[in-house]
């Protein structure tokens, strides 16, 4: 299942990949620039920077988090985000009393207009199988401890519905940009696998 | 189908490996593949759940060893010979025997389609005006339920109970949709809680929990 680390048969794949595009464009099915045009997108041009501002926004507008919360679809949009893999949005809040975790044991659902496509390790064998009955010991091992007082609620993307988690603002932050706070937030919180560090503690490591 | 795709609750799968800074792709195959599966998609002759049970469906031993974008390929292939798009001997000697009929040719994704094609996304509501099976608050179980074919209703979720925090609205139900044209069922989708307890006994923690959204197809009332 391992993507980065993908020997298996690598040669064999990579013919078969040429042979399929090769006959695809021959028979006029798809069409090279279509194809640039889609890898250019999501390699440069959807990823978690836009799930940073929408989690930056919620945190310095008290309105926009509500609206987020109530409607993540609409809210979304009005950053300018949707569409394919982000049809319907919800948004989950970290608070002191709960930590949300999201994952797809079934395949790999992934809010791709706020988070682009999911990292290697969230479409991982080892992830999708331990997310669900181990929650506690996948946040160790990305270096989150939760304490047993905090409820963890882990959402399974078993349809349509595409979660976003939005982490706890951290303390020292007050007053800061919301383009500096976008720069705070990484893909992994949104996820719920980390918590987002505090300007001291990122500066300190 | 109880696959090997089916993954919540497995033990013996090893750590986590989270690579730091990872690329979005690690190979240009890997690429190629994501584009062409959804250019290849864009054609419009088969549904998201038709591609992910062609994925999923797959040998437990081949599905494990498989790459996630190798199962992309797979399924990409599978449903390129099964839609007619290519035949089974154009795809293995990569040659076209036949240009696509105009029709088709029409349907094909430009570069200028591109961005609105994603902006404007799949269509998995459905207009119906379907009456709710459950509402906020009930206790349901999930049917034990085996199907052999598509189901978005996890192996690990089968038989338990849960309450339903959520109704999502109408939308079409997957594990019929797998089956393709003439399948469309609208349903309700609900988001049900599961203590993580009732999932996975009296080890798990007493608040933890686990959020599904499931279909009125895969519930009954307690």
């Amino acid at each position: 299942m391992s993507e980065g680390h993908d020997h298996n048969h690598l040669s064999d794949t990579e013919l078969r990949v040429r042979s399929l595009e090769s006959l695809l464009v021959d028979k006029g099915l798809v069409d090279p620039a279509a194809l640039d045009a889609l890898i250019q997108t999501y390699e440069e041009k959807v990823g978690p920077r836009n799930g940073a501002r929408v989690v930056a926004r919620a945190w310095a507008e008290a309105d926009y988090k509500a609206w987020l919360l109530r409607d993540a679809t609409a809210a979304i949009a009005d950053m300018g985000y949707g569409g394919r893999q982000g049809e319907h949005m919800y948004v989950v809040e970290n608070t002191p009393a709960t930590h949300n975790l999201v994952v797809c044991t079934l395949c790999s659902c992934y809010p791709w207009p706020v988070l682009g496509l999911p990292p290697t390790w969230y479409k991982s064998a080892p992830y999708r199988s331990r997310a669900v009955i181990d929650p506690r010991g996948v946040l160790a091992e990305f270096g989150t401890e939760v304490g047993r007082e905090v409820a963890i609620r882990v959402w399974d993307s078993t349809a349509e519905l595409r979660y976003l988690v939005l982490p706890e603002r951290p303390q020292g932050t007050e007053g800061m940009s919301q383009e500096d706070l976008a720069g705070l937030v990484t893909r992994n919180a949104m996820i719920g696998v980390e918590m987002v560090p505090s300007p001291k503690t990122r500066a300190a490591s | 189908m109880n696959g090997a795709h089916d993954l919540g609750g497995m033990h013996g799968l090893g750590a986590i490996d989270a690579e730091e800074n990872e690329p979005v792709f690690h190979h240009e195959w890997q690429r190629r593949v994501m584009a062409l599966s959804l250019a290849s998609g864009a054609m419009g002759k088969w549904n998201i759940d038709m591609g992910r049970h062609a994925r999923e469906n797959q040998s437990p031993e081949q599905y494990l060893r498989n790459s996630y974008y190798q199962t992309w390929l797979l399924g990409l292939e599978k449903m390129l010979v099964r839609t007619g798009l290519v035949t089974a001997a154009e795809l293995a000697s990569g040659k076209s025997a036949a240009a696509l009929p105009e029709d088709l040719a029409a349907r094909v994704l430009r570069p200028e389609h591109v961005a609105p094609a994603l902006r404007r996304g799949g269509q998995y509501t459905m207009d119906d005006d379907v009456e709710a099976k459950f509402k906020l608050g009930d206790a349901v179980r999930v049917m034990n339920n085996h199907p052999s074919g598509h189901t978005r209703a996890p192996r690990y979720a089968r038989g338990k109970c849960g309450v339903v925090e959520r109704d999502h609205g109408v939308f079409v139900f997957a594990d019929e949709n797998a089956k393709g044209p003439g399948h469309q069922v609208p349903q309700h989708i609900y988001n049900v809680n599961f203590p993580a307890r009732e999932l996975w006994g009296p080890d798990a923690a007493p608040n933890d929990c686990v959020l599904i959204d499931l279909w009125d197809g895969h519930l009954e009332a307690i």
